[in-house]
């Protein structure tokens, strides 16, 4: 006879409060875009960005996030970036700006030391919440 | 530096389009990597030569595909040396504001020469501004 399903819950209490990753949608080309609970997290799929035909379109996407989706709780998770330009920064400006537009809250993590050392020397490290890993993020949303 | 110190080189005119500098620049990386440049020299260049490049195109060429980019790539046991010219008017690197001020802080551009000047040893421009040489000096593993 196997175990009543309560019982089961009960060796694994933690599962039942997590909070549940799922996929948000399909259709974007530049990100991996996941919700967190009540955030949205968002993984890029170019390890550099630099090309302007993929800035464009990777804007285009993280503003249609903001704009369409309506996501209030955004994270940037940078783990599988390993270079991005100064025009990428422009996007990410104007990306926090449109957050800030719409009262939504905007965290970066995962960014990489030499990512870090342009923040740092542009000083963008003030402008933008950059927290060392998607957990330290989450936890402070 | 005298030429005969130089390791390996090249010299390009390419059309106004940052793939035909790129693939030139990738080539230039994998030759400092062959020679074991560490990891953050070697982001240091690609920074750097991309921000230019970039510039060269856009702000000196002007998005015109009948102009073309000059690039010339040196590379010495501890230094390389990329020199890149458009065939645009030019321009004064010493009037570009600075991107750090607060009041310029969120301004989506104007941040590629402060980066270039950060990650490299020197950055020069001749008097028109349509010419800058980039040179870095190689950092020893710690």
């Amino acid at each position: 006879m196997g175990r009543p399903a309560q019982q089961r819950y009960n060796v694994l209490p933690g599962w039942v409060n997590l909070p549940k990753r799922s996929s948000l949608v399909a259709e974007y080309q530049r990100l991996d875009v996941n919700k967190v609970g009540d955030v949205t997290v968002v993984r890029f799929r170019d390890p550099k960005i630099i090309e302007d035909i993929n800035i464009q379109e990777l804007g285009r996407e993280m503003f249609r996030l903001v704009e369409v989706d309506h996501c209030e709780k955004l994270l940037l998770n940078f783990s599988s970036v390993d270079f991005l330009s100064s025009a990428a920064l422009g996007k990410l400006i104007t990306l926090d700006k449109k957050v800030k537009a719409h009262d939504g809250t905007l965290k970066l993590s995962n960014i990489r030391p030499e990512i870090y050392e342009v923040f740092a020397i542009t000083k963008l490290n003030r402008l933008f919440d950059i927290k060392d890993d998607e957990a330290d993020a989450l936890a402070v949303f | 530096m005298s030429e005969e110190q130089w390791t390996w080189q090249c010299d390009h005119v390419i059309p106004n389009d940052a793939g035909a500098g790129r693939r030139i620049l990738d080539e230039l990386l994998r030759e400092l990597e062959a020679d074991h440049w560490i990891q953050h020299d070697i982001y240091s260049v690609r920074l750097a030569v991309e921000e230019a490049l970039v510039n060269a195109i856009i702000h000196g060429n002007q998005l015109d595909s009948n102009k073309r980019v000059r690039i010339s790539c040196r590379v010495a046991p501890e230094l390389v040396r990329v020199e890149i010219t458009d065939e645009g008017e030019g321009f004064n690197p010493a009037a570009v504001p600075d991107p750090t001020d607060p009041k310029r802080l969120e301004l989506p551009g104007g941040r590629g020469v402060m980066l270039m000047r950060a990650f490299m040893s020197q950055v020069k421009y001749n008097a028109p501004g349509n010419c800058v040489v980039l040179e870095k000096e190689r950092e020893r593993a710690k």
